[in-house]
């Protein structure tokens, strides 16, 4: 058999559900484990810590995912050294990718967060307003400290070079199942690409209107899910239930769709789309019969920020500063 | 004073650490287990629509990946002022045991066992999953892996997405199973309950009967002794999707029972400024006293171990003949042993699967009536669900179209972020004394915060690795470093 390939997996700053994820192969994973030998998975399988990780010869590890997006100073540092110990990385999941469902944190001010959370929930006791504090000496002798948050999410590739890119909050099991027989069988694409099918939600979704030989005529009602139980075998979009699955990656088998619920973006954006959520408005926008309908959206929507770049804020191109190579 | 650090592995938002101050005789003067868990949720759901936010939020953790989506989903029947049809609710039901299963599993085999299994004195780099697949061979670690796998299907084929799900709405669920799928369901869930009594085999040949294991079971170094909270049915049954939350207090007395919106009657969370975790307390017994354990505390823990301790009897036949062994192994009630956490999960992995094959079975599960849809809007919502880590609390106020604006979230495990103190402080001081740092400190200060399966926001350990990799480094009065350990 041949040599083993070494395999490092890092969580930053996500949820874990990309590591959980991976175990949902369930028993395929013992099988994958004849292929990989786990060098490195903080915090747990390899029992590794980052000083060893820095220990290591760079480029010891042949692939290495990240899962999560950079949202503190220890994330930065991680993610760094992993970069320099790694072949091959692969920012992996929706955080890694976009930013991720944490990244809507940046829509607000840190003051904002932290008062919310330490001062004004209902639950709350905090007579003297006090909030954690990165050095405290308390009681007057037991010297504490807490580690601090970076200004703003970032993913992965504004900070390092990302290889590859992997969508989906998390991706779907059967897919990293696929996925990992490319990487054995050394069936990659160029570096800095997605690693997807490159086939759109709407592509694998049996409600495609493409797949009735019906066409997909303008929208002229909108609705929230709360508002109607959909047909189960007609988009979603036609009948007017706002779905993201013509601009994202159809990796996940349309797996909210089977269920009557429409997509949001997790997948991450269709090959050639700089900004998913810019792309989402201009989407939606032009699937609308006229200004009436374009009318209910934003009464029904109104906060289509949070809306279109649920899973994406972080690469988008609003509030943030261009630099070459798009590093923050 | 001599400051010990402990720093486990960074996780998801930022790292827990641990902080054990040793007075001048070398012995423990205190210790702190400190967090960091924010990322904000509370203030960037609001604007959102509330039957929006399950699918959301259930990214506070992609371990424990039903519990946010269903008690926010339940928060949201609230602010519409539904309660889902029959059907609709034995879905969700049917939905969140699967779910149990596989995430109480996970936990057991990659965070639980090892230290049994493989042994606490074993070296850290044996002490995990792979050490424990080897320890009872491959064949029976794929068995276990492909059979979790089975309640994995179950919550994908009925939540839609295997992680973070999205079949939520406020007065019911998406997703009606047919005739077909109904069966595959039973098949898998006969395999789950196979699945629940060889765990609870696993740990009776590995721990039960293993005297030395006992003593740690049964030892003071992991004593704690708190009050305890859970939810109950109508017949003070161990229930999980709904019922009655009870408190008791440390000696077991009732301090009383809410729900809803009365949770505000009973728990406070304070603020220190040396973690990024609240600290709860119930206020039924008082103000805010401090971190203190015993007869009298108003510190309080949830989960399965308070689960054993709230509930009268659980609600399933299999389940109960070891609830009563349970019982009958510790004798004086509460339990305040924390090992006792692990046998609790794994009790419960039989009892969630024995309530998803009678769920399978019922003739109402593949009714079409799912959804009772909305048509106004109460403008606030409290969910309270029994997750797997323990209560948990969605509390939401939205305007007349159901957009929030407002949320509070008390996450599991931050009802036992003062328990984890008093634990880490009591093994501490057990096996440190006279200035001795043993290399066994590594390995049973773990042992003390493991029962409660931390999730700090939550995924605080991934589930394929036993070892939470601990550094200790300490330092004498001049700041110089005196001596440094790592289990890794």
């Amino acid at each position: 058999m041949a040599d083993k390939i070494k395999f490092g997996f890092l969580l930053a700053g996500g949820c874990a559900g990309c590591e959980t994820a991976l175990v949902d192969i369930s028993e395929r994973l013992v099988d994958a484990l004849d292929h990989l030998e786990v060098v490195f998975w903080a915090p747990t399988v390899a029992d590794v810590k980052y000083k060893d990780l820095e220990a290591m010869e760079d480029g010891y590890i042949d692939l290495a995912f990240v899962d999560g997006m950079v949202r503190n100073t220890e994330n930065e540092h991680t993610v760094k050294v992993l970069r320099q110990k790694s072949k091959t990385l692969v920012a992996f999941g929706a955080c890694a990718s976009l930013g991720g469902i944490a990244a809507l944190g940046d829509m607000h001010s840190k003051k904002e967060l932290f008062d919310q959370a330490y001062k004004d929930t209902f639950s709350t006791d905090n007579p003297e307003g006090i909030l954690p504090e990165p050095q405290c000496l308390w009681e007057g002798k037991y010297d504490l400290t807490l580690p601090a948050f970076t200004k703003r999410v970032s993913t992965i590739d504004q900070l390092v070079d990302v290889d590859y890119y992997v969508g989906g909050c998390p991706p779907h099991h059967d897919f990293i199942f696929q996925l990992i027989q490319a990487v054995v069988s050394g069936n990659l694409p160029p570096k800095g690409s997605w690693l997807t099918s490159g086939k759109a939600v709407c592509d694998v979704c049996k409600r495609n209107p493409a797949e009735h030989d019906q066409q997909r005529l303008p929208i002229g009602e909108v609705y929230r899910t709360v508002e109607g139980l959909p047909d189960e075998d007609k988009c979603l979009l036609q009948q007017g239930y706002i779905c993201f699955g013509p601009v994202t990656q159809g990796d996940c088998q349309a797996s909210c769709l089977n269920v009557n619920i429409p997509c949001r973006g997790c997948g991450g954006p269709i090959p050639g789309v700089r900004d998913y959520g810019a792309r989402c408005v201009s989407m939606v926008a032009s699937s609308l019969k006229d200004d009436q309908t374009a009318e209910k959206l934003i009464a029904k929507f109104n906060d289509m920020a949070k809306f279109c770049y649920r899973y994406s804020y972080s690469s988008g191109i609003l509030n943030q500063k261009l630099t070459p190579g798009n590093k923050a | 004073m001599k400051k010990i650090e402990i720093n486990p592995m960074t996780r998801l938002e930022g790292h827990g650490k641990i902080a054990i101050f040793l007075d001048e005789n070398g012995n423990v003067d205190d210790a702190f287990f400190q967090t960091v868990e924010f990322r904000g949720y509370e203030k960037f759901l609001q604007g959102m629509p509330i039957e929006e936010v399950p699918r959301t939020v259930s990214t506070v953790c992609g371990v424990c990946r039903a519990v946010h989506f269903l008690c926010s989903m339940k928060a949201s029947d609230d602010v519409y002022g539904v309660a889902p049809p029959s059907t609709g609710r034995k879905l969700r039901e049917l939905f969140y045991s699967a779910h149990t299963v596989e995430d109480h599993t996970a936990v057991l085999y990659a965070l639980g066992f090892p230290d049994f299994v493989v042994g606490p004195d074993a070296s850290p780099a044996e002490r995990n999953l792979v050490g424990l697949i080897k320890a009872v061979g491959a064949e029976t670690g794929k068995l276990v892996l492909q059979k979790r796998g089975l309640a994995v299907k179950i919550f994908e084929l009925l939540g839609g997405k295997p992680n973070h799900p999205v079949a939520a709405l406020p007065g019911g669920w998406s997703k009606r199973i047919n005739e077909e799928e109904r069966a595959q369901i039973e098949k898998w869930a006969e395999e789950l309950v196979e699945l629940g009594k060889l765990t609870l085999q696993v740990f009776d040949d590995v721990v039960l009967k293993n005297p030395k294991y006992m003593e740690l079971v049964t030892g003071e170094m992991y004593r704690v002794e708190v009050g305890n909270m859970a939810t109950v049915d109508e017949q003070n049954r161990f229930a999980l999707y709904d019922g009655t939350q009870k408190a008791i207090d440390a000696q077991g007395n009732v301090v009383g029972t809410f729900r809803g919106k009365e949770y505000l009657d009973f728990i406070s969370e304070r603020v220190l400024p040396w973690s990024y975790l609240k600290f709860p307390y119930n206020k039924k017994l008082g103000g805010w006293d401090g971190i203190k354990s015993g007869p009298d505390t108003n510190i309080y823990c949830v989960g399965p171990l308070a689960r054993m301790n709230v509930v009268d009897s659980m609600s399933t036949p299999l389940a109960q003949e070891h609830f009563e062994k349970f019982h009958d192994t510790f004798g004086a009630w509460p339990v305040h042993y924390i090992q006792a956490y692990h046998w609790a999960r794994a009790i419960e992995v039989l009892a969630a699967a024995e309530k998803c094959l009678e769920l399978s079975r019922d003739p109402e599960i593949t009714g079409s009536d799912i959804w009772n849809q909305p048509s106004s809007c109460t403008g606030e919502g409290v969910g309270i669900l029994e997750a797997n880590r323990g209560t948990l609390v969605h509390h939401y106020i939205t305007d007349d179209q159901g957009i929030v604006q407002n949320a509070n979230l008390i996450v599991s495990t931050t009802h036992n972020n003062a328990p984890i103190n008093l634990a880490v402080k009591t093994a501490a001081r057990h096996f440190i004394q006279d200035g001795n740092v043993s290399e066994a400190l590594l390995n049973h200060v773990e042992m003390a915060f493991r029962p409660y399966d931390l999730c700090l926001a939550c995924a605080t350990h991934t589930v394929t690795g036993g070892q939470q990799p601990v550094e200790v480094n300490i330092y004498k009065n001049s700041g110089e470093l005196y001596k440094q350990m790592k289990n890794f």
